[in-house]
């Protein structure tokens, strides 16, 4: 049905794509049939939920809808209640405050661990060893620091006691909870990161370091001349797929907020979409608030689309 | 100046080797506090061996002990039944890797060779939608699935990503451009069709990015939380990470029951920790290109 309408502009577009040496085949071949059964499968899933979500998500987001009655056209009613909500602007500020602690943290981490890594070994049961927590749940990230974190008797606020330090309530204390939180995602995602960033480095020409070295240059001298300028389109596709990943932050916090007392100050712009939509059932306006993060989104995948269309020889 | 000497190395391994503690050590307290007795929890607080170690917290939360075994070691006196969670975590990433990953490459490869009208209208949208990100979705995705009374079946929790993911289309079908259109022209010339060029010919020549995109797809599932938690909160359908979050609110008295908890964590990590020491090779490349995730 679909295929009829595209017919006469394929005629033009047809020889352009892929730029494979199409000259020798005189007529080209139409494989219609064969093709909408191979994307039956993948085109049901995009319309049914990719597409019609993201066009009732629009919809809703004009409505006030509470899942039980049908939704009920309020106009931008939702968008401006949401330009006016204290709650949203304070989850998007400490949304910000956890990526900056984040990102920070561990784009600096990444970069020393994958430098080392690069300069001085190759081995892969290290690299496997530090991709570990990345690839546990973020619940049990989550659970597992909670516990180590524990204010009465967890092993961190054990030796800190022996050191006289005295104890912190990590998750608990409305000021210490964001750090902690960035903090353990810190640990989860570094070892990632920094395999990727190693990935990176792993295509700078070793013949560079040689030469550098014959000259008498140091491994700092090497890492600001050589590494940080060659890595440099690798390194802020990384930073912004990270970013992308730091803003959607939730299991984490969703774990820490089951009886936390930390409350709103750990409340992200997710886990207030969730709340809107799933314990107020305020689905309209959760749809408004979802629309806000994924400009923001939209905004960093644009930046990392063209990064990526710009170092693609580095990657793949 | 001396930076090949032995020496001025060791600050260096050093530094990697604080890393690899760090990184490892909480999974070491996590396996220790699952073999602690919950009567040792505070006497054991600081220490690194259990004292009296004991599988016990593993067998109550696999529900192989008794009501009455099970809270004498801690738990709340809650039913709980991690074997069942930690099958229906393998299904559902099993699942959603294994057919998510060869729809995609049908979807790829039909993208990447085959010739027919709108094929890069088609492909354009699809793509265009890697922008929306996926709590924009989520939440009509959880009314439609409610809708069709899908809430608490497996059916209901697979279904938004078993068919495809933009990326993964985008991923397979930039590799199968890479494939010398030679080869599919010689097994066109020896009589296949479409199908059995991709099925005989392109599949297997593929294997690397597609084990690279069905493990990433594995690793995704396995951590997914919300929407098997919107979905599939109920106890046939109950994943682990679920069934950790439900497991951390039932706490008994104030005190979660951290024995309990960690030895459920433990069964989380497990399977990874399988993953990564029989395809860590394969994980640890699959990053050189999958990262651009």
């Amino acid at each position: 049905m679909k295929t009829m309408r595209a017919e006469e502009r394929s005629q033009v577009a047809e020889p352009s794509d892929t730029g494979a040496p199409g000259r020798e085949r005189a007529r080209p071949r139409d494989d219609r049939r064969a093709a909408w059964l191979f994307l039956i499968p993948a085109l049901t899933g995009f319309v049914v939920f990719f597409g019609y979500p993201t066009v009732r998500g629009f919809w809703y987001s004009l409505t006030d809808y509470n899942l039980l009655s049908a939704p009920a056209f309020v106009g931008g009613d939702n968008y401006a209640q949401l330009v006016r909500d204290p709650q949203f602007w304070h989850s998007l500020a400490v949304t910000v405050y956890y990526v900056v602690l984040n990102i920070g943290s561990q784009m600096l981490l990444a970069l020393v661990l994958a430098a080392l890594m690069h300069r001085l070994t190759r081995s892969v049961m290290l690299r496997a060893m530090l991709l570990l927590p990345w690839l546990v749940p973020n619940v049990t990230v989550g659970l597992i620091w909670i516990w180590l974190l524990d204010a009465d008797l967890g092993f961190v606020n054990h030796l800190l006691k022996a050191l006289d330090l005295g104890t912190v309530g990590f998750f608990v204390s409305p000021d210490w909870a964001m750090p902690t939180i960035a903090m353990v995602n810190t640990w989860a995602y570094t070892g990632y990161t920094a395999l990727l960033l190693y990935a990176g480095m792993l295509q700078i020409p070793g013949h560079l370091y040689e030469s550098a070295a014959l000259d008498g240059a140091g491994e700092l001298r090497m890492f600001r001349s050589i590494t940080l300028p060659m890595l440099r389109p690798v390194l802020a596709l990384v930073l912004v797929v990270s970013l992308i990943g730091s803003f959607q932050i939730f299991d984490t916090v969703a774990v820490a907020s089951k009886g936390s007392g930390a409350g709103s100050a750990i409340r992200v712009i997710y886990y207030f979409i969730y709340q809107q939509a799933f314990q107020y059932f305020h689905m309209g306006y959760a749809s408004a608030a979802a629309l806000a993060l994924a400009l923001v989104l939209g905004v960093l995948t644009v930046v990392q689309m063209r990064l990526l269309r710009a170092s693609r020889s580095d990657l793949a | 100046m001396r930076r090949n000497s032995k020496i001025g190395r060791l600050p260096a391994w050093a530094i990697l080797a604080v890393a690899l503690v760090l990184t490892l050590f909480p999974f070491y307290w996590m396996v220790r506090t699952a073999l602690t007795p919950a009567a040792d929890l505070y006497a054991d607080s600081g220490a690194l061996f259990p004292r009296h170690p004991t599988t016990v917290n593993f067998l109550r939360i696999l529900g192989l002990t008794s009501q009455e075994e099970a809270r004498a070691a801690g738990g709340s006196g809650a039913r709980l039944d991690f074997a069942r969670y930690l099958l229906n975590s393998v299904v559902y990433s099993g699942l959603i890797a294994t057919l998510q990953t060869f729809f995609c490459a049908m979807a790829g490869y039909a993208f990447a060779r085959l010739r027919f009208p709108g094929r890069e209208v088609v492909f354009g949208v699809m793509i265009a939608a890697l922008m929306v990100p996926p709590i924009f979705t989520l939440l009509p995705n959880f009314v439609l699935v409610k809708n069709l009374d899908l809430v608490g079946t497996f059916a209901g929790m697979v279904a938004p990503t078993i068919l495809m993911t933009p990326f993964a289309v985008f991923f397979l079908r930039q590799f199968f451009l890479s494939i010398p259109r030679e080869v599919e022209e010689a097994a066109r010339l020896d009589g296949n069709g479409p199908w059995g060029v991709f099925w005989r010919i392109v599949l297997p020549m593929s294997r690397g990015p597609l084990i690279t995109i069905g493990l990433t797809t594995t690793v995704w599932a396995w951590k997914d939380y919300l929407w098997p938690l919107l979905v599939g909160r109920e106890e046939q359908t109950r994943v682990l990470t679920v069934a950790l979050g439900v497991f951390l609110q039932q706490s008994p008295n104030t005190r979660p029951d951290w024995t309990g908890l960690m030895a459920g964590s433990t069964l989380s990590v497990l399977p990874v920790l399988l993953l990564l020491v029989f395809l860590g090779r394969r994980l640890v490349q699959s990053l050189n290109f999958s990262g651009i995730k």
